[in-house]
């Protein structure tokens, strides 16, 4: 996808810079990795900006059924809903990450511990009527044979 | 350091009420004065919790105004334990005699609805859809039974175990007996956990009237000793409600920490508990809970549910008033409603729910952003 199109739901959630999706965590003094950064962070060293590896395994998952309540969900409680999955993903740098499963995926398949990796997907359209990304994942084997635009 | 009793417990039905909460408090209030066979005037503090139906000393008009201290406790879902410790502390430390610890709420109907911000979190993480209590019990109960080999239907026992002893507990809000078929068929609303495998936001209030020990002798009343009272909250590599992201190396629950130290206290051990009343938000949770309360080893909770071992009939029953799946979940009350329980039980007055004759019972009460309270009861 291409990033001048991508419109992420925060800045500094993902780095696309290196052509694949990666998750941007952050290291703290004590050399504990956090995500997403701290809001009201008092430290007096600024935390390092570290990127997440392309891929993970699957640590849990669930699948969001009701629609959940506006606020904080974007848009109104009367606007339709589908569905949605999501779940955390374990990175070899030690940290574990929530976040969408892509809907693409086969979740009968979904097992805890499979390979995953990271993209973007739409979530919703905003008031311009264009459409915003978060993060999620998707298991490596469902993409790999086939080549992505 | 003076020994710590209940000397009464009182209780205003759980459910969906046209009472406010707050005088569903003063009911349950009133309740626990008279259970004592105290007045108020005698009260000489308070402590009380609601997260949502404004702030406990608002009872002090009902309940009258004598100019004690009331402190108001808000802890998420630990509230109630909270209180209890805050008065288990005064009491203990001699800087009173005779208390009175509150809990009530009346929520409106649907998922908990909490604003990130209030919880340090960033905008997104509600705009996006993760900020919700259910799906974090789902996540954590798919993990568990990934990992231990719990099964679907242990879990469809549980709840059905819940709506059975709910018939037979009258403060509780579901009282219709649900079989396990029906719940494990009913709608999914998180993956693995269907409807009624959840406890729903409720009303309801809760109190309980502590006393020291020279307070006892003096008014001469039955009392259940407050053997000890934790709180803990979490800490690095624990898997907490709204997470957006945790440590791989996984440490202990703040539940785990919680029931750790209040054995140690009360200077008993698991085994020695007769009758548990334990987090029950989904029917995963009372599983999983289980053992990190110290009541089993990972896993044999599949074994125990089948053997039957947590009903009112079985080695350590679970949950005797149907826990949060038949009462609800006013967060504020439902601490207390474990106590009120487990007071109800050792002083051998539940009835047809009345577990044979325990000594020694606990209550483990849990809540966001991951905060535990433990008690441990003695007759």
């Amino acid at each position: 996808m291409s990033t001048t199109q991508t419109q992420m739901i925060a800045p500094d959630i993902v780095d696309m810079a290196g052509g694949d999706v990666r998750l941007v965590a952050w290291r703290r003094a004590d050399g504990h990795l956090v995500f997403p950064k701290p809001l009201n962070d008092a430290a007096p060293v600024p935390l390092e900006r570290v990127l997440l590896s392309p891929a993970g395994t699957l640590w849990s998952w669930t699948v969001q059924r009701f629609r959940p309540k506006s606020p904080p969900f974007h848009g109104s409680d009367s606007d339709p809903f589908e569905p949605f999955y999501l779940g955390y993903v374990e990175f070899p740098e030690g940290i574990i990450v929530e976040g969408r499963i892509d809907a693409r995926v086969d979740v009968d398949k979904l097992r805890i511990g499979m390979q995953m990796d990271v993209t973007a997907v739409p979530i919703f359209t905003d008031e311009r009527d264009a459409q915003v990304f978060a993060h999620a994942f998707r298991p490596v084997a469902s993409h790999t044979t086939h080549s992505e635009g | 350091m003076s020994k710590v009793y209940i000397i009464g417990a009182g209780i205003s039905p759980f459910g969906r009420h046209m009472t406010t909460g707050l005088e569903q408090g003063v009911a349950a209030a009133k309740a626990a004065l008279a259970d004592a066979g105290i007045e108020w005037p005698q009260i000489e503090f308070a402590f009380g919790g609601s997260w949502h139906a404004g702030k406990p000393d608002a009872a002090l008009p009902s309940l009258g105004l004598t100019g004690i201290p009331f402190v108001n406790v808000a802890n998420g879902c630990a509230t109630g334990g909270s209180a209890l410790l805050c008065a288990y502390s005064t009491i203990r430390s001699g800087d009173g005699d005779l208390g009175l610890v509150l809990g009530f709420d009346k929520h409106p109907r649907g998922a908990f609805n909490e604003t990130p911000a209030d919880w340090g979190l960033p905008d997104w993480y509600g705009e996006s859809g993760l900020m919700l209590t259910t799906q974090y019990f789902a996540m954590k109960i798919q993990r568990y039974m990934s990992l231990y080999g719990i099964t679907p239907e242990t879990l469809a026992r549980v709840a059905e175990k819940a709506f059975q002893n709910g018939a037979l507990a009258p403060h509780a809000w579901r009282r219709e007996p649900i079989d396990a078929e029906r719940i494990l068929q009913s709608q999914m609303v998180s993956d693995p956990l269907t409807k009624y495998m959840f406890c729903s936001p409720s009303e309801g209030g809760a109190a309980l009237v502590l006393a020291s020990e020279r307070m006892v002798k003096r008014l001469g009343v039955e009392a259940v000793e407050v053997r000890a009272v934790t709180v803990r909250s979490r800490v690095n590599g624990s898997f907490e409600v709204f997470a957006p992201a945790l440590d791989a190396e996984s440490g202990p629950s703040a539940t785990e920490l919680a029931a750790e130290a209040a054995f140690a206290m009360a200077g008993v051990s698991p085994e020695e508990i007769d009758v548990a009343q334990i987090q029950d938000t989904e029917s995963g949770a009372e599983v999983m809970h289980m053992a990190e309360n110290g009541f089993c080893a990972h896993g044999e909770q599949e074994r125990l549910i089948r053997d039957g071992e947590t009903r009112l009939t079985g080695k350590r029953p679970i949950n005797t008033d149907g826990g949060c799946l038949a009462c609800g979940e006013p967060i504020g009350a439902s601490g207390l409603r474990q106590i009120y329980e487990n007071v109800t039980q050792l002083r051998q007055r539940a009835g047809k729910r009345q577990v044979k004759a325990p000594r020694l019972a606990y209550s483990q009460v849990y809540g966001a952003p991951g905060v535990s309270a433990v008690s441990i009861l003695s007759i």
